[in-house]
């Protein structure tokens, strides 16, 4: 402690513990953020039996621990039977599933299965019974699709909770709208139809499949956006923009304030 | 040095003789010398005023030929940054998006190059270049002396007799009448800001009969095109989709239940008005009770309606009851119903007012 003792008074010291405060707080930051991987889901043709067993296999050994060998559901994990195909490819292709901290919510992380071994998965819920299918790539692509409509319906009804340019934002006790910056037009079709975790559900005959594709279509367009420059900040509007000018702004004020009223050392 | 100059009161503890151009010693939070705490000076004051010197070069004169070359340069580049941003207003295109970035990014950096740069050169020669010695500057008197006042009242008094003011009572009070008339101009355009609100407060544009429609589409719903628990989704009253007016007030968002998970209302507890709802589908006012936002961030594991802006949490399978945060009152319920051709309708207006409260509400 007696180096900092015959430090603490250096005129650098103010601002070496202005310093070490923001890179504590930035890195905390950081770690709590953390981040994840994207997965592409693309469809297929229809399930073989050869499909549905490997399908099983998987189940068995990766989620029944907490959906029932049978999928009937445990008191850790819902009842699969009748969440169709689409639930399915949307929760393990997001990676969110198999969940791993069982917390607010079940966040997007790294895929660990490949794309086939999630269809086995997912033609095994279907053959349970009911749901709606993986979506065909026609289905979901935003080509041609009515983007002024299909924003409409997006500052309507999802804007609240995923916001204005699909950045996301905060739901209550902890959970969150993710970001639809890496959700893919089959992971957006899927969730619409499937409702994951707090999302309503909207089904094809409230918003039809066209209209789906016309949100699909705006969402990516506004990802295609051209940046006018600056720093984005995730594209949130005013918090965030609040939030750094006044921790940036603060902390560049008080080293000029610093700096100004310094003395200089006695010799 | 002295101690007669009251001044010095905490001494350096070493070298106090060479210490002399720093000025006095002060410990920020406590009270000045109590020479320099006398703003108007005090003309009988026999208090001695210490005329310092003012060094006439910096405390260190190496140090100030270095910083002075720093300031010029600072200052140099300000005036080269003035010339870019003026440069790069005239000659960077604005046609494209990419061209406007580009624009903003150099006028803004030039400008804040050009700022700093002056704002640091100034610094620096204070700090670096300037002696650094405090002053007490004796001040006269603030008040004129007494003949000056007089001669003023008297000036004033012989204005005022030669304009008549006092003599003439009705140019002065026609005066008078003619300000108060410029300031009551205003306050008739104030009063004039519009008609009152009425009733209107208390209605929307629902009644019995009109179809919901999902807003974007404009498409009707029946009950078993809305049919999976879960769902959720913005209607407004057919034929007033494209009056924003109306949809202010009259937008609403309509909730579809499992069996049993809705707590019907009765007189001990307050629930969902279960004779409004049809097939387990709920409607309640989109505009929040607080301040009016859009509310509409339902979460179908927690059936809790959440409000963006202040965080307001309704329980939509008790009636929209507030559960959390800042509104006073439930969203109001619609009551529903179905027509002849089996598309949800509305039986009734709201029964109670929608969106924030006001005055006479009650």
């Amino acid at each position: 402690m007696s180096w900092i003792k015959a430090r603490r008074r250096h005129p650098a010291a103010g601002y070496a513990v202005v310093l070490l405060g923001l890179v504590v707080i930035g890195l905390g930051y950081a770690a709590i953020a953390g981040s994840g991987s994207a997965a592409y889901a693309a469809p297929r043709g229809g399930p073989s039996a050869l499909d549905i067993a490997k399908g099983r296999a998987l189940f068995s050994d990766t989620c029944s621990s907490c959906h029932g060998l049978n999928a009937q559901g445990t008191s850790a994990g819902p009842s699969l039977v009748g969440v169709g195909a689409a639930a399915v490819d949307f929760q393990v292709s997001t990676g969110r599933m198999p969940g791993k901290d069982f917390d607010a919510e079940m966040p997007r992380k790294p895929v660990i299965f490949t794309l086939t071994q999630i269809h086995q998965i997912a033609d095994y819920i279907a053959s349970l019974g009911g749901g709606p299918a993986i979506p065909s790539a026609a289905q979901v692509s935003p080509v041609g699709a009515d983007v002024a409509l299909g924003q409409q319906l997006f500052i309507t009804d999802c804007a609240q909770c995923h916001n204005f340019s699909g950045a996301g934002g905060a739901l209550t006790y902890g959970k969150s709208a993710p970001s639809l910056d890496r959700s893919t037009p089959t992971q957006m079709y899927e969730a619409m139809q499937t409702g994951p975790e707090a999302m309503p559900v909207f089904s094809d005959t409230t918003i039809t499949p066209a209209q789906k594709r016309d949100i699909i279509a705006y969402v990516t367009a506004v990802r295609a956006e051209p940046n006018p420059g600056g720093f984005s900040l995730g594209r949130v509007g005013p918090v965030t923009e609040g939030l750094v000018a006044f921790l940036g702004g603060i902390a560049i004020l008080v080293f000029a304030a610093m700096w100004l009223t310094m003395r200089r050392r006695q010799v | 040095m002295s101690e007669t100059n009251g001044s010095h009161w905490d001494l350096p503890p070493d070298g106090a003789e060479q210490a002399e151009p720093r000025g006095p010693y002060r410990v920020i939070g406590t009270p000045p010398p109590a020479q320099a705490r006398t703003l108007l000076g005090d003309a009988d004051s026999t208090a001695e005023v210490v005329v310092r010197e003012l060094p006439a070069g910096p405390d260190d004169p190496r140090k100030a030929k270095g910083a002075e070359r720093i300031v010029v340069a600072l200052f140099t580049i300000s005036l080269l940054a003035s010339i870019a941003f003026i440069v790069a207003y005239v000659a960077l295109p604005l046609h494209s998006l990419d061209g406007v970035f580009r624009s903003n990014l150099a006028l803004g950096l030039s400008m804040a190059i050009a700022f700093g740069a002056v704002a640091m050169g100034a610094a620096i020669w204070v700090k670096v270049i300037m002696p650094h010695v405090e002053l007490v500057e004796a001040r006269k008197p603030l008040a004129s002396t007494a003949d000056a006042r007089a001669a003023f009242a008297k000036t004033f008094t012989e204005g005022a007799e030669a304009s008549g003011f006092a003599k003439r009572p009705m140019l002065r009070r026609t005066l008078i009448a003619a300000s108060a008339g410029l300031a009551l101009a205003p306050l008739v355009v104030l009063r004039d800001m519009g008609p009152l609100p009425g009733t209107s407060l208390r209605h929307t544009v629902w009644r019995k009969g009109m179809r919901l429609i999902v807003y974007g589409p404009n498409t009707p719903l029946r009950p078993a095109d809305f049919a999976v628990p879960g769902q959720m989704i913005t209607v407004v009253p057919d034929g007033y989709q494209d009056n924003l007016d109306v949809l202010a007030k009259a937008t609403t968002i309509i909730i579809k239940f499992a069996p049993g998970q809705l707590v019907p209302n009765t007189p001990q507890r307050y629930g969902t008005q279960m004779n409004w709802t049809v097939d387990n589908i709920v409607a309640y006012s989109k505009i929040c009770t607080h301040v009016g936002c859009p509310v509409a961030l339902y979460e179908e594991t927690t059936h809790n309606i959440l409000c963006p802006c202040h965080q307001s949490t309704f329980d939509a399978t008790r009636g929209a009851a507030v559960i959390f945060g800042p509104a006073a009152r439930p969203l109001p319920q619609l009551p529903l119903g179905t027509d002849a051709q089996g598309y949800l309708i509305a039986t009734h207006d709201y029964y109670e007012p929608v969106g924030p409260s006001f005055w006479e509400r009650g």
